[in-house]
This record gives structure tokens, C-alpha cells and sequence, in this order.
């Protein structure tokens, strides 16, 4: 087990030092640099740009090195530093830009990733054993409406018809008291109650998808041999389900893990946009239009390093529960 | 005989209709066997002819949309309280009397042993799960029995092989293991279903030698279903050949060897290759098995019958009639013979 972590963590760093670099080349693609950039808005501001300055900032950034330099500089920055570099929209450094929407992000993704979960391998389950039953059309029906309605369209929706009925606009994620206060106990009670409803519609297409791959799955699982034989020996058709075909069926969906957290980062951008959640959606988006690269860079560079994490961590959740990958994996 | 011949389960007429869109496909149409204690009854038959299906009957694990009919009465000796057979074919498939049954009473083994374990549990963990289910509740009770006939069907280091998963296995081994866990709970039916069509030759003989070898220890009735004559040869008391869902012919292993009536079981016999006859050519049966739906009335192996008269093999449907003591066979021309005979003496 050690040893298949072992050589899983030792094929990612190729791949990591190979996103980092496509990452690196995406931010230098516009013309000029942030530097241009930057002495342009100080200037604009009225600032008196002196040239030590200017070349001060272009020693820390290695700007008068090579491509190649500066891409190491780049990198020792954000390794050692944490520095991501500066968003010159924000006139600030990226991590601190970045950092406290991304924690709401992965709250806020991490919830619905568990709401997706507990609702579609149930009703998933409940489908494929009762196929054909009403119940199961009924599932299918509710599936493809939310496979097929934009999130956006949902959540306007649904404030359109919370706020008639009750007066109350459930947008942001606070209540304009704690909008701007520190963190507190207070604060994360006041966000609670308003999580629900973004986490219903950013999981909604997840979980319409997963209840189809569950029911799926385990249609193919309840029908093979080995369901039978624990059958013939006596087992109760309760404790068979869960204790064979479901487990089987629930191994391959533990391989999206890795995929579905960024999916679900980048999906709800539109979601956070019309709910108004201060979340990295919509600054991603910002960003983008702004071409404010060292921001959409991160941005990028953080995506595909969490989606990597992501199936790293599932794979090593898959060898946990699947002997088979355990004892061969490296072997095979 | 007394002892010798006491029947622990006989089928009656059973059934096994699956109800398609298509229409009915009569994969077990009209089978009579009995099983008696400590003999092995081998059904034989081309694939497709509902051998695995009869066998999934007598558990009552036949998959939706099949419907079993007909009776299938098991006598459990007291075991249960009453003298009276059950009829099986009357129990809730769900219920609890019928899985005390499967596995406690009648136990199965698979033609593919790799398919036929969880690939994500050990050995261990299957073989007592069943244990645990009939004999004990006692779970270290139940790891000391699975050590146990682990060992009794031949297996190096049972204790390590317990908490071995299937793959780490070889084929013989884990047909071994599956012997095992269908033995674990002392059976007096053991099912096996083609267990050796999935092993290598030299494996199959060992394997066969052990389901034998398990037989003659503990008194348990086998049901041994191939498609192989020469297996059936080695491992059977009695024989059933059966042909569309139907059994054509069920004698003792020498009179069907020796003396076989119907003109299925003569062809089948003169398409393996034998020793002693080598330079005669093979025959091999003509035409293909029909499908069983739709099947039109009279005898099913009319349309591959060399001796298929018409007006007559197709006009009815043929019953199963015994021809001499012990001796059934399905088929018209056999009966007109006999009675001809029969008139003459
Ligand atoms: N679950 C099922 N649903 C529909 N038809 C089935 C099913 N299982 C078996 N059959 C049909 O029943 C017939 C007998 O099958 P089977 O008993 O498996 O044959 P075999 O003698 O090779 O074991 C075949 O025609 C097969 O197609
Ligand atoms: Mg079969």
C-alpha cells in the first residue's frame, strides 16, 4: 500500500512541473508584461515612478532575466514565498486576493460534493433495484430536467420565487451585518441557513448525472455471478445488496472524485454570479475579461493542481477499498 | 437398497417459464428427477438446453422474469419438525425458510470460480459469512471451521488462504475454495454447475477426484451438470439427458452407456471420440438446437431426428415413459418398438 502511494505521488510530479509550465506560458501569451501594466496605473494615479523603483520591481519578478529564469523565479516564488505574483486590477498580491474567496469556494464545493453524494447514491440505489418501478421513472424524469436546466436559470428561479412569497432576497451568502466583520462563530451561523440554496443548484446537475452512473453501475453489478453465489449460500437480499454489488458500484465512482471538485470550482462561477456569493467564480471571470493573467494564471495553476490532488486521492481511496489494485498496481 | 435408495428430493414436472415481450421462452419445460442420498444424479445436455436453469429452480435463485411451476419436494428428515417433504416451489423466494435452505440444505458450486467470489472480499470472510448463516454464531467458531475444510479439500496453508482474495489464487485452487465454502455447512445436496468446464485438464481430474472423494465422506447427493459424456461417465450414479427444457432419457450410468434408447442420446454418445472405436469417423449431430419460444407442438428433437417419422413425432407432444425397470425415455419410436415386442411374446 505504502509503496503504490509511494510511485502514484512520483508520477504527479512530471505532470505538475508540466502544468506549471503551461500555466507559465499562458500568463506571458498578452502582449507587454504586468510590470507595463503597473507603472502605467501607478503613473495614471498621479505617482511619481522613479527608475530604482522600476528597476527594484523587476529584480524581484526577474524580468530582466531570460524566459527560462523567469520561469524558475516564477515558481520559487509561489513554492517558497507563496507568491503568487500581483493582480494589477486589484493593485494587490494574488494570494491575498485569492485566498479567503477560495476558502468560501471550497466550502461551499466540498458541501455540495457530500449533498450530491448522500442524495444520488440512495435514490441511484432505491432506481436500479426497482427498475421499471414508478418510483424509478420518476427519479429519471427529475434526473434529466436537472441535466438539462442551467444552474443560473434555477437560482433565478428560485430567488424570483423565495423572494414573492416571502420578501426576503437570499443572495450573498451573509446577511449585510457580517458581510464585512472577521470571522466568528456568529458569522458562520449567519451562513448556514443561506448555504442551502447555492449548494442545491451548484449540485443539482451532479447529482441528476451520478443518480444516472449509480443506477447504471449497479444494474451491471446485481446481475453477475458472484451476487448469485451469495445468494444460493443463504444471504438475506438486504445484506447482499450493500454488502456486494453496492460496494462494487460505488468503486468506480470514487475515480470522479478527482474531476468533479474542479468541476464543481469552475461550475458554479455563473451560479456565484446571480446568487452574488463572494466566491472565486466570479473573480475568475473578472479576471479573464480584464486580462489580468497573474490572476487568471493562478487561478488556472490551483484548478489543475487540486484536480491532480483529486485523483490522486481517489486513487488512493479506490486501492483502500479494492484489494485488487492494491496488490497489483504496481506489479501490473 | 433401503438406505441406499432413500430420495432426499424429487421434482415434478417442474417448470421454468421466462415471460419476454417477445413471448414465453420455456427454458425448463416439464423436468422428473429425484436425488437420492450419497449418489450423484449427472444431467447432461448441449448448452442452452436449460440445465443451469433447473439447477437455479431447485434454489429458487431463477432470475426475473422467470417463473417457476410444478413441485419440488425436498425431505429434510425431521430436520425441520415434520416428516412431510417442502415443496420448495411454494416458498417465497425472499423468505427466511428458503435461505435457511440454500446453503444450509442445498449448496452450489459455478462453472467460473473467479466471477463466482466477491473480488473485494477474502476467502475467509465468504466461506465464514455462510457459516455464521447455518451452522454458528460464534464467529471464531466459524474462522476454525472455514480453516477446517479449507483443509479438507486439499488446500496448503488454510490459515493464510483466509485472508487471501480470489485473484491471488490459481483456477484450481479457487474452484477448491468455492468447493469449500458450498461444503461448509454440511449440505445433503451439493449442485455443481459445470465445474470444471472453466479449468485446465490435469486441474479438472484433481478437482472431479475431490468432488468424489467429498461424496463418498459425507453422504451428500450431487447434482453434476456438464455437457461432457465422458465427465458424466466418471462421476454419475444416474443420468438425465435433456434436450429443449425437457429430459429425453434417465437411466443408471451403465444402461445409458450400454444401452442408450433415444436417438438424442445415441447421437450424442457416437460424437465423442473413443478409445476403443479409433478409426470410426465421428458423427456429429445435424442442425442446431431450436430456440425455446414458439417451439411447435410434438417431439423437440424432431427437426435433427433421423428416425422422426411424420404425422406422428410431430402431432402431440411426447411423454416420458418408462421402458424398462429404471429406465425413461421420451420418445414414440422407442415405445412402438417395445410394444411391438411386448405383443409378440
Ligand atoms: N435470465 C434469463 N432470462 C431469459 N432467458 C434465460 C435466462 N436464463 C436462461 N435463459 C434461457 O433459458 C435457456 C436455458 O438456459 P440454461 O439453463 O442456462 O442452459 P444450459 O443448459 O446451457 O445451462 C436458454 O435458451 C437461455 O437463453
Ligand atoms: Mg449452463
Amino acid at each position: 500500500m505504502i509503496n503504490y502511494i509511494s510511485y502514484r505521488i512520483l508520477q504527479l510530479i512530471p505532470l505538475l512541473i508540466a502544468i506549471s509550465i503551461i500555466v507559465f506560458v499562458i500568463i506571458q501569451l498578452p502582449p507587454g508584461d504586468f510590470l507595463t501594466n503597473y507603472i502605467a496605473q501607478l503613473k495614471n494615479a498621479g505617482n511619481d515612478v522613479s527608475e530604482s523603483m522600476i528597476l527594484n520591481l523587476k529584480m524581484q519578478y526577474g524580468l530582466d532575466k531570460s524566459m527560462y529564469m523567469q520561469y524558475i523565479i516564477w515558481i520559487k516564488n509561489i513554492l517558497l514565498h507563496g507568491d503568487f505574483g500581483r493582480s494589477f486590477q486589484y493593485n494587490q498580491p494574488v494570494a491575498d486576493v485569492i485566498g479567503p474567496k477560495l476558502t468560501l469556494t471550497l466550502v461551499i464545493s466540498v458541501i455540495s460534493l457530500i449533498f450530491v453524494w448522500a442524495v444520488a447514491i440512495p435514490i441511484g440505489i432505491y432506481s436500479a433495484t426497482h427498475q421499471y418501478s414508478p418510483l424509478d421513472y420518476v427519479f429519471t424524469f427529475i434526473g434529466f430536467i436537472g441535466l438539462a436546466m442551467p444552474g443560473f436559470l434555477i437560482a433565478l428561479i428560485l430567488i424570483y420565487f423565495v423572494f414573492t412569497q416571502t420578501g426576503v432576497a437570499i443572495t450573498g451568502l451573509f446577511s449585510p451585518e457580517f458581510a464585512d466583520a472577521p470571522w466568528s462563530m456568529a458569522k458562520v451561523m449567519n451562513m448556514l441557513p443561506r448555504l442551502v440554496i447555492p449548494v442545491i443548484v451548484i449540485g443539482m446537475s451532479g447529482t441528476a448525472s451520478l443518480i444516472r452512473v449509480t443506477r447504471g453501475m449497479l444494474l451491471d453489478e446485481l446481475s453477475k455471478q458472484y451476487v448469485i453465489t451469495a445468494r444460493a449460500k443463504g444471504v438475506a437480499e438486504n445484506k447482499l445488496l450493500f454488502k456486494y454489488p453496492v460496494r462494487m458500484a460505488i468503486n468506480p465512482l470514487i475515480s470522479t472524485i478527482g474531476w468533479t471538485l474542479p468541476a464543481l470550482i469552475s461550475g458554479e462561477a455563473i451560479v456565484a454570479i446571480v446568487l452574488n456569493l463572494q466566491t472565486t467564480g466570479p473573480m475568475l471571470l473578472k479576471a479573464l475579461m480584464t486580462q489580468d493573467m497573474y490572476l487568471c494564471g493562478s487561478f488556472l495553476l490551483i484548478l489543475s493542481v487540486m484536480t491532480v490532488l483529486g485523483t490522486l486521492l481517489s486513487d488512493i481511496l479506490l486501492a483502500l477499498v479494492d484489494p485488487r489494485i492494491r496488490f497489483g498496481g504496481v506489479a501490473e | 437398497m433401503g438406505r441406499q435408495e432413500e430420495v432426499i428430493l424429487e421434482m415434478k414436472d417442474v417448470k421454468v417459464h421466462f415471460h419476454l415481450d417477445e413471448g414465453v421462452l420455456k427454458a425448463v419445460d416439464g423436468v422428473d428427477l429425484r436425488i437420492k442420498r450419497g449418489k450423484t444424479l449427472g444431467i447432461v445436455g448441449e448448452s442452452g438446453c436449460g440445465k443451469s436453469v433447473t439447477s437455479q429452480a431447485l434454489l429458487r435463485i431463477v432470475p426475473k422474469p422467470g417463473e417457476v411451476q410444478g413441485k419440488i419436494l425436498l425431505y429434510r428428515g425431521g430436520k425441520d419438525g415434520t416428516d412431510e417433504p417442502v415443496d420448495l416451489v411454494k416458498l417465497d423466494p425472499r423468505g427466511k425458510q428458503i435461505r435457511d435452505i440454500r446453503g444450509g440444505e442445498i449448496a452450489m458450486i459455478f462453472q467460473e470460480p473467479m466471477k463466482a467470489f466477491s473480488p473485494i472480499h477474502t476467502i475467509g470472510n465468504q466461506i465464514i459469512e455462510a457459516i455464521l448463516l447455518h451452522t454458528t454464531d460464534d464467529k471464531e467458531e466459524a474462522y476454525r471451521l472455514g480453516v477446517n475444510i479449507l483443509q479438507k479439500v486439499g488446500m496448503s496453508n488454510p490459515e493464510q488462504r483466509m485472508g487471501e482474495y480470489p485473484h491471488q489464487l490459481s483456477g484450481g485452487m479457487r474452484q477448491r475454495a468455492m468447493i469449500a465454502m458450498a461444503l461448509s455447512c454440511n449440505p445433503s445436496i451439493l449442485i455443481a454447475d459445470e465445474p470444471t468446464t472453466a479449468l485446465d485438464v490435469t486441474v479438472q481430474a484433481q478437482v472431479l477426484q475431490l468432488i468424489n472423494d467429498l461424496k463418498e465422506k459425507s453422504d451428500t447427493a450431487v447434482i453434476f451438470i456438464t455437457h461432457d459424456l465422458g465427465v458424466i461417465a466418471e462421476m454419475s450414479d444416474d443420468v438425465a439427458v435433456m434436450y429443449l427444457g425437457k429430459v429425453v432419457e434417465y437411466t443408471d450410468v451403465d444402461t445409458l452407456f450400454h444401452a442408450p434408447k433415444h436417438p438424442y442420446t445415441k447421437a450424442l454418445l457416437n460424437s465423442i471420440p473413443s478409445v476403443s472405436m479409433e478409426k470410426k469417423r465421428l458423427e456429429s449431430i445435424e442442425g442446431t438446437v431450436p430456440f425455446p419460444m414458439n417451439l411447435p407442438q410434438g417431439c423437440g428433437f424432431y427437426s435433427r431426428c433421423k428416425h422422426a417419422v411424420d404425422g406422428v413425432c410431430n402431432a402431440a407432444d411426447v411423454p416420458l415413459v418408462e421402458v424398462a425397470a429404471g429406465h425413461h425415455v421420451r420418445c414414440l419410436m422407442v415405445e412402438s418398438e417395445r410394444t411391438e415386442q411386448e405383443v409378440e411374446a
